[in-house]
């Protein structure tokens, strides 16, 4: 317990560098992963095409090897920004892949009938898409969206071995000091689990008020 | 357009005139964002001789195969590890005896909520194991516990009628689920299994955090490297169409394994899973089997 007590401080440090590359790289990834699923299913080929290409090299890409690129590669061309922005860009893009698909296939499970019905009313794009299909596909895309956004957070991790300040990196101060290690990472553990945990509560809550009733 | 959506009408001549003009306009942005990056490549001078000559040396190129080497082999390790403890995961969990169905069952729900490199760097670090056993350890508990919920999803969705008629043919429980439950389910579950062991190969990658020397660790090792330059950005441009072409010809087999099982007669107890848009991606939820 005294390992928690002692170095509350770089603990919190930590949990709150955690939290901040997860929000900053959430909003990154579902504002990239809306306009990557808007150009996927768009009438222009080569919007579709672009946005194809991005999603299915991003799932593909090990993300350990993305940071390597982003981290140490972006700045041989002259841009050199802090670390923890490079690392909310590495994970922000990486995770927009599967936000992408997952709206994509929010989309595609509203019915062709809707946007018909909604045409012979007369509405315009921009109602048909706004007033018809997107709250429909928005209740069916919480669950997948969370999901996605916990796998963000877990995946955040792999920032802190990039010399990130971050919940995982905690492990490095603290073993030097010479505390027990098994207990350093038991409370590393507990610091994960609270967050995902909470992301997870956020998105019942979310499902419970906007889902699709089943 | 290749899928009907909600969202457009066949078009007009008077809209398809206005797309194609999105389209050339279109075209000429990613076009022109592709020739920026190429005059940034050559004008930082990424493609000069000295950056590229140590791919023509014999040692390197052995450094970069072993590194290969290593990838794959921790990822064959892992594959098979994840797929045995996946399997005897899921049979815990699928016991009838509360005593295995539980701690079965806090064993999977505790590996999945763990990110996998801290599971990685506790295994590295506190209990002071090599670093390929480590990383084949931590990609096995956490993609294990993931496949035992695949495997489950996939038994508790083949018709009920499998099961009762097995039953009624006299068979024991254990009879039923390794010769009529366990074949349909993983017949179905496949692309999902293989959709899984693109995000184990995937992540084999990690190994690069604990220096492991993989692929990425020997290529860090060339981009480093004074003599040349530091090569980092021909580096990153030689690996990662590897390592991208390898997880892509993975998830394609798995694309094309749902594909076919979709119209095989021996899968008809059970909805095959499609690899799914969550599919391939590391820490999330695993891909379960549609309900019939």
């Amino acid at each position: 317990m005294n390992v928690l007590t002692d170095n509350f401080h770089t603990y919190a440090e930590g949990f709150l560098g955690t939290l901040e590359l997860t929000l900053y790289a959430s909003l990154l990834a579902l504002a990239l992963g809306f306009v990557m699923a808007s150009f996927r299913v768009a009438p222009v080929r080569s919007l579709r095409v672009f946005g194809t290409a991005w999603v299915t090299v991003l799932r593909n890409t090990p993300l350990t090897l993305l940071f390597f690129a982003v981290l140490l590669g972006l700045p041989r061309f002259g841009l050199v920004l802090p670390f923890d922005v490079f690392a909310v860009l590495a994970l922000g893009c990486y995770t927009s892949a599967f936000i992408c698909e997952a709206l994509r296939a929010g989309i595609n499970t509203v019915p062709t009938g809707q946007g018909e019905a909604a045409r012979s009313l007369g509405m315009s794009f921009g109602q048909t898409l706004s007033l018809v299909v997107l709250p429909q596909a928005f209740k069916s895309v919480i669950p997948p969206v969370g999901s996605t956004l916990i796998a963000l957070a877990k995946n955040s991790a792999i920032a802190g071995a990039f010399s990130v300040t971050e919940l995982l990196g905690t492990y490095k101060t603290i073993n030097e000091l010479g505390y027990n290690i098994v207990w350093t990472f038991v409370w590393i553990a507990v610091g994960y689990l609270i967050i995902t945990l909470a992301i997870s509560a956020l998105f019942n809550l979310l499902e419970r008020k906007y889902g699709v009733a089943r | 357009m290749t899928e009907a959506t909600a969202l457009y009408d066949v078009p007009g001549p008077h809209t398809r005139r206005r797309h194609a003009v999105y389209g050339v306009l279109s075209t000429a942005v990613i076009l022109a964002l592709v020739a920026w990056l190429l005059y940034l490549l050559f004008d930082t001078g990424q493609f000069t001789y000295t950056k590229w000559m140590p791919f023509a040396y014999e040692g390197v190129q052995e450094l970069l195969l072993r590194g290969l080497g290593n990838t794959l082999k921790a990822f064959a390790f892992a594959a098979v590890l994840s797929l045995a403890l996946g399997g005897l995961l899921a049979a815990g969990r699928l016991s009838d005896h509360r005593t295995v169905r539980w701690p079965a069952t806090l064993v999977v729900e505790f590996f999945r909520a763990m990110p996998v490199l801290v599971m990685i760097f506790f295994i590295f670090v506190a209990l002071k194991v090599q670093p390929l056993p480590a990383l084949v350890a931590g990609l096995t508990l956490y993609n294990g516990s993931v496949l035992a919920e695949v495997f489950r999803s996939g038994v508790n969705a083949v018709e009920r009628g499998q099961r009762e008629a097995a039953f009624a043919l006299g068979m024991r429980k254990t009879q039923v689920m390794v010769h009529v439950l366990a074949p349909q389910a993983v017949r179905a579950m496949l692309p999902a299994i293989i959709s899984q062991l693109v995000v184990a190969l995937k992540d084999t990658s990690l190994g690069f955090l604990i220096t492991y020397e993989e692929f990425l660790h020997a290529g860090k090792l060339i981009a480093s490297n004074l003599d040349y330059d530091l090569p980092f950005i021909p580096v990153v441009m030689v690996i990662s169409p590897i390592y991208i072409g390898m997880c892509m010809l993975l998830s394609w087999f798995a694309g094309w394994v749902s594909r076919r099982e979709q119209r095989s007669p021996k899968t008809e107890a059970v909805v095959p899973a499609t690899a799914g848009p969550g599919a391939l991606l590391p820490g999330g939820e695993p891909p379960m089997a549609p309900r019939p």
